[in-house]
C-alpha cells in the first residue's frame, strides 16, 4: 500500500513536527471531540474541557504511537501489535475504520493548518494512506 | 430541517466570504482524484489524470472543480433550505451520473483539509466543527433523492 515515495514523504513531514508533538496531538483530539461529539463517549473518565491535562497527555501518547509507527513503516503490524491488542480486547473502540477516520481527518486538519502549502496533495495522499494502514492494523484482532 | 446556531452561520458565511471559489474548487477536486484515485472512474473524459502534476494542471479538472464549489456556494446562501436547494442535483447524480454518495463525504472532508491549509490558525476547531457539519449536510442532501 505505502510506496517508497509515500514513506519518504511521511517521514519528512513528521520530522517537521519535532517538538510540537504534544500540541499537535492535543489539538487533533480537541478538534475530534468538537467535530464528532460521539467520540467523547470513549472518554467519560476524562476532563474534556479545552486544554485539560488529560487531553494533552493523551494527545501526546497518540502522537508518540504514530511517531513510532512512522519509524517502522516496513513493519506496521509488529510496531502496533500491542496497541492492536489493546484496542481489540480492552478499549473496544468501534472498529477503527470508523473512529480512526475521525481522528485521521482531524490530525490532517492540524497538519494542513500548520504546514499550509507544504501539505501538498502528495503529502496528503501519503498521510491518508498511512492512517488507513494504521486503522487496518488496529482492527486486525477485533474478531 | 437542520438547525444552525448563529455562531455556526457566522463561521460558515464568514470564511466563505474569503474563499477563492475557482482556486479552492480546483484544488479540492484535484486532491479527490489524487488521494482517492478510484474517483477518477467518473472522469474518464477529462484526459490526462496520470500523475498528481497532470491532475493539478488539467484544465477540465480546474473548470469542474470551480463548478462544484460554486454549487456549494448555493448551499452557503441557503443554509436553511439545503435539501431543497440540492434536490435536482441529487437526482442528477443518481440518475445520470451514477455517483456513489460516499464520494460526497470524501470530497467534503477534502474540502475541509484544503480550507485548513489555506487559512491556518483561522480555521479554528469551532470553525472546523461548523464546516464538518456543513459538508455532512450537503452530502446528505445530495444523496437524498437517490432511489
Amino acid at each position: 500500500m505505502l510506496t517508497a515515495e509515500d514513506k519518504k514523504l511521511i517521514q519528512h513531514i513528521w520530522g517537521k513536527l519535532s517538538g510540537a508533538e504534544e500540541e499537535v496531538g492535543a489539538e487533533a483530539l480537541w478538534r475530534m471531540f468538537h467535530s464528532y461529539p460521539p467520540t467523547k463517549t470513549y472518554f467519560p473518565h476524562f476532563d474534556l474541557s479545552q486544554g485539560s491535562d488529560q487531553i494533552r497527555g493523551h494527545g501526546q501518547k497518540v502522537v508518540a504511537a504514530l511517531g513510532n509507527a512512522i519509524k517502522n513503516l516496513d513493519n506496521l503490524s509488529q510496531a502496533l501489535s500491542e496497541l492492536s491488542n489493546l484496542h481489540a480486547y480492552n478499549l473496544r473502540v468501534d472498529p477503527p475504520r470508523f473512529s480512526l477516520q475521525f481522528l485521521s481527518q482531524c490530525l490532517q486538519v492540524v497538519l494542513a493548518s500548520r504546514l499550509g502549502k507544504e501539505y501538498s496533495p502528495e503529502v496528503h495522499s501519503a498521510i491518508d494512506k498511512f492512517m488507513s494502514a494504521v486503522a487496518a492494523v488496529l482492527a486486525e484482532k477485533y474478531r | 430541517m437542520v438547525h444552525w446556531s448563529a455562531e455556526e452561520k457566522q463561521l460558515i458565511t464568514g470564511l466563505w466570504g474569503k474563499v477563492n471559489v475557482a482556486e479552492c474548487g480546483a484544488e479540492a477536486l484535484a486532491r479527490l482524484l489524487i488521494v482517492y484515485p478510484w474517483t477518477q472512474r467518473f472522469f474518464a473524459a477529462f484526459g490526462n489524470l496520470s500523475s498528481p502534476t497532470a491532475v493539478i494542471g488539467n484544465p477540465k479538472v480546474q473548470a469542474h472543480g470551480k463548478k462544484v464549489l460554486s454549487s456549494f456556494g448555493e448551499a452557503v446562501k441557503n443554509l436553511d433550505n439545503i435539501k431543497q436547494c440540492f434536490a435536482q442535483l441529487s437526482k442528477l447524480h443518481c440518475d445520470k451520473l451514477h455517483v456513489d454518495p460516499e464520494n460526497f463525504r470524501l470530497l467534503g472532508d477534502i474540502l475541509i483539509i484544503v480550507l485548513a491549509a489555506n487559512y491556518g490558525k483561522e480555521f479554528s476547531p469551532a470553525c472546523q466543527a461548523a464546516w464538518q457539519k456543513m459538508v455532512r449536510v450537503v452530502a446528505h442532501a445530495l444523496g437524498h433523492e437517490y432511489h
